[in-house]
């Protein structure tokens, strides 16, 4: 009996210390140094709001670059995403993460890819099938993959010069100035982030909205 | 450069155990360390509040009840709070109430260590139930590490106390737990983990459509996620989230901390024993397991898939699908690697979409549990196999078998076999009724032998206390939540009961002296042969079932 209430109490006494003292605590302090980045580290335009520099976006303009396959469009949606079907259920229905786990036995990971592949060829014609990076058409596990790789930025830019009469070189310079290599030259990978470097290109073209 | 990778977090992991090992020696024996003067105060606080005697010792049974007792506590007060999430505020996002077999199954998820979690963060759980959550990931692993503590205690002293499980706890959380997250979550902030208690923000993208960016007290929650082989993650994604795990910096702190204490117990137990050569054995077996399961996973990663080869889409990346760019592949291999390893069940890529090879040996970690396996418990599992295989040994020279200087008979034998053989009866047994049970086998969302991995890895995860999981398979029906809860919770406390009463039979018995005949288990002989037992072992009971699924899977994607 004694055991039990001393469980009792203890148990409570890590619920204040460990639940609400803790991540209150740390909250207090990332709040005061670490502003920016505690809050999701807001991406801004023009002064206003237009995303998080760590997750990416789903952009279908031509004029901008694309990002990877995504399971949950990036959350992003429109106004018309919201609005029920008559089944009652709506294109976009509240923010998650993650992928559609396909098995790589998968048939429709195959199908996917396939149609994926035809869309893309369409799209940037002059480019042959094994030439697309492998990242482009493969889904991210989060389904917010901020980044492509230079690779696969590089091979999106004839088509992205011809939408928005930027030329090739600038485009060039806008996807080096936005390249992250590897972190002390060893880890990860060198990658491209998709909506700052298309940020670089909405500037350039005075995009306001 | 993959290899280097790999080579580099690997070695850091090792040498880093060795210092904290030693730290976590001065925690389990109460020696003198350099935060004594601050945490003292801290101790003596919570010890006066509950009304603890830190000198009271307990035996086995009294140990394991005090050990049962706050678990029991607290999985009721999470459920309620589960239950109850949108009436308790700090709630922005406006979330419901968890339905009851998702709770039942979410509380016993995280006091057993596991985090599997049939929700998403995103939608599924208040900022109030986030925090609390955290506060079970700091009890949860210090229970485990506690339960190792009295077992050493047990095997290697000469008293019959196992020490008092309210100190074990408490010290655990204050001088290892509590510190090194606060660093931790500070580290991770700054590198872009949020850490706010303001609802999700909602912008209108450049492209004039909007997007919702998740928030909350991820940071807190995450630092000590990773630490404490918890594995639950703030988002659906877990630690491929870009917000969990943002920056290549942060993943190899990641990686770096899902192994380090589990490592460092071993190392711990060296110190206690006064004999490094023994722990340097039990260390290298656990060792040389990571290593080979890493490094499968790595080549068949890299090889990519081919059936999307024979697409036409190029494979020199490796296997991308349900990867994240920032990570290259050759550090998802050895994520997945150190978190099936370590029983921690953080994903930074979607285990569903592993090649059937990197995805076995997932598997293979989980039913293992020796390499190096979970916090406290994977350290007591990889000391049963070494019991076993001494028994197995003495049986073939025909003497009594010793371990640590203790004669070994049949009381402890039928404890370790009970622990044994309990996981694989916890694992074969739900999957073959869930396939032969229409109802459950359509939870699966991929076909063919896949289908079958599924469920195989699932419960895998739950007896493991792992928490990882091929995580198409919709598991959030009441069939799941409830199977899974019980498999969780018999898989976590029967083991540690079990072994605290052989510590308990063993710390009464009188050492025997050494002599020429003596059977040496600090040498290299003795860790041969535990690696045969643990392999034979594992793949005798686990083979068939591999078999059928990611076995027959590669054969078929020729």
């Amino acid at each position: 009996m004694k055991t039990f209430l001393r469980a009792i109490i203890i148990s409570l006494v890590f619920i204040i210390l460990c639940g609400l003292i803790y991540p209150l605590g740390m909250t207090g302090i990332s709040q005061l140094f670490f502003n920016k980045q505690a809050n999701g580290s807001i991406a801004k335009y023009n002064g206003k709001p237009v995303g998080s520099e760590l997750l990416g976006q789903a952009f279908t303009d031509m004029r901008f670059f694309h990002g990877r396959v995504s399971a949950n469009n990036y959350n992003t949606y429109t106004k018309a995403d919201k609005i029920p079907d008559k089944n009652g259920k709506t294109a976009y229905d509240g923010v998650s993460s993650g992928s559609a786990n396909l098995a790589p036995s998968n048939p429709d990971l195959a199908e996917r890819v396939e149609n994926d592949m035809d869309a893309f060829l369409k799209l940037h014609p002059g480019v042959k099938k094994d030439e697309i990076p492998t990242d482009l058409l493969t889904s991210s596990g989060s389904g917010l993959d901020p980044d492509i790789s230079p690779e696969a930025a590089k091979i999106q830019i004839p088509a992205i010069s011809q939408a928005t009469g930027i030329s090739l070189v600038q485009l060039e310079k806008i996807v080096v100035h936005n390249t992250k290599g590897r972190t002390l030259g060893i880890f990860g990978e060198p990658r491209v982030n998709v909506l700052e470097t298309n940020m670089e290109i909405a500037k350039l073209l005075n995009i306001t909205f | 450069m993959g290899i280097l990778q790999i080579v580099i977090i690997l070695l850091l992991i090792f040498v880093l155990s060795i210092p904290v090992g030693k730290y976590i020696y001065k925690i389990i024996s109460g020696e003198r360390c350099f935060v004594d003067p601050v945490m003292n105060r801290v101790d003596n606080l919570i010890y006066k509040i509950s009304g603890i005697k830190k000198e009271q010792e307990m035996n086995w049974k009294q140990y394991a009840v005090a050990l049962v007792l706050t678990n029991l506590v607290l999985t009721v007060i999470l459920f309620a709070i589960l239950r109850l999430q949108n009436l308790l505020g700090l709630n922005p996002n406006g979330i419901g109430p968890m339905e009851q077999s998702l709770s039942f199954n979410t509380a016993i998820s995280f006091i057993t260590n596991t985090n599997f979690q049939s929700y998403s963060g995103e939608s599924g759980a208040s900022y109030f139930v986030q925090m609390i959550l955290t506060c079970f990931m700091f009890v949860a692993p210090a229970t485990g590490l506690a339960a190792a503590a009295a077992f050493l205690r047990g095997i290697i002293g000469k008293s019959k106390s196992l020490g008092n499980f309210f100190v074990d706890l408490t010290r655990f959380i204050t001088r290892l737990l509590l510190p090194v997250s606060i660093v931790l979550a500070l580290v991770l902030v700054f590198q872009g983990v949020p850490q706010t208690l303001s609802h999700n923000q909602t912008v209108a993208t450049i492209e004039g459509k909007m997007q919702d960016i998740p928030l909350g007290p991820v940071a807190s929650l995450e630092a000590v996620k990773n630490l404490a082989s918890n594995g639950g993650g703030f988002y659906g994604a877990n630690s491929a989230h870009p917000f969990e795990n943002p920056t290549p910096l942060t993943n190899i702190i990641t990686i770096i901390s899902l192994g380090l204490i589990a490592t460092a117990t071993v190392v711990a137990f060296g110190h206690m024993l006064k004999n490094k050569k023994q722990a340097w054995v039990l260390f290298g077996v656990a060792a040389f397991l990571l290593v080979l399961s890493v490094g499968v996973t790595y080549y068949s990663e890299s090889k990519g898939n081919p059936v999307l080869e024979r697409v036409g889409l190029n494979q020199s990346m490796g296997n991308m699908e349900g990867k994240e760019l920032r990570f290259s592949v050759a550090e998802s291999s050895l994520f997945t690697g150190a978190t099936t390893a370590y029983q921690v069940g953080a994903v930074n890529s979607m285990h569903d979409s592993l090649t059937p090879a990197g995805g076995m040996m997932a598997m293979w970690n989980m039913m293992l549990q020796t390499a190096f396996g979970g916090k406290g418990t994977g350290f007591i599992y990889l000391l049963m196999f070494a019991i076993l295989t001494v028994f197995l040994c003495g049986l073939m020279v025909g003497r009594t078998p010793e371990f640590l200087g203790k004669k070994i008979e049949g009381r402890e034998i039928k404890m370790v076999a009970i622990a044994i053989l309990l996981h694989p009866l916890l694992i074969l047994i739900p999957t073959a009724i869930s396939l032969i049970t229409p109802g459950a086998a359509a939870s699966t969302s991929n076909p063919g032998f896949h289908g079958l991995s599924q469920i195989l890895y699932n419960f895998t995860s739950a007896s493991a206390n792992n928490g990882s999981a091929f995580a198409g398979m919709m598991t959030n029906t009441v069939y799941y939540n409830v199977l899974i809860g019980i498999i969780m919770l018999v898989a976590r406390y029967l083991p540690i009961i079990a072994m605290l009463a052989v510590a308990g039979s063993m710390a009464s018995k009188k050492p025997v002296p050494e002599s020429i005949g003596t059977f040496r288990t600090d040498n290299t002989i003795f860790a041969v042969t535990l690696l045969g037992v643990i392999i034979i072992v594992g793949a005798l009971t686990f083979f068939p079932a591999l078999a059928l699924g990611p076995i027959a899977e590669q054969l078929t994607l020729r």
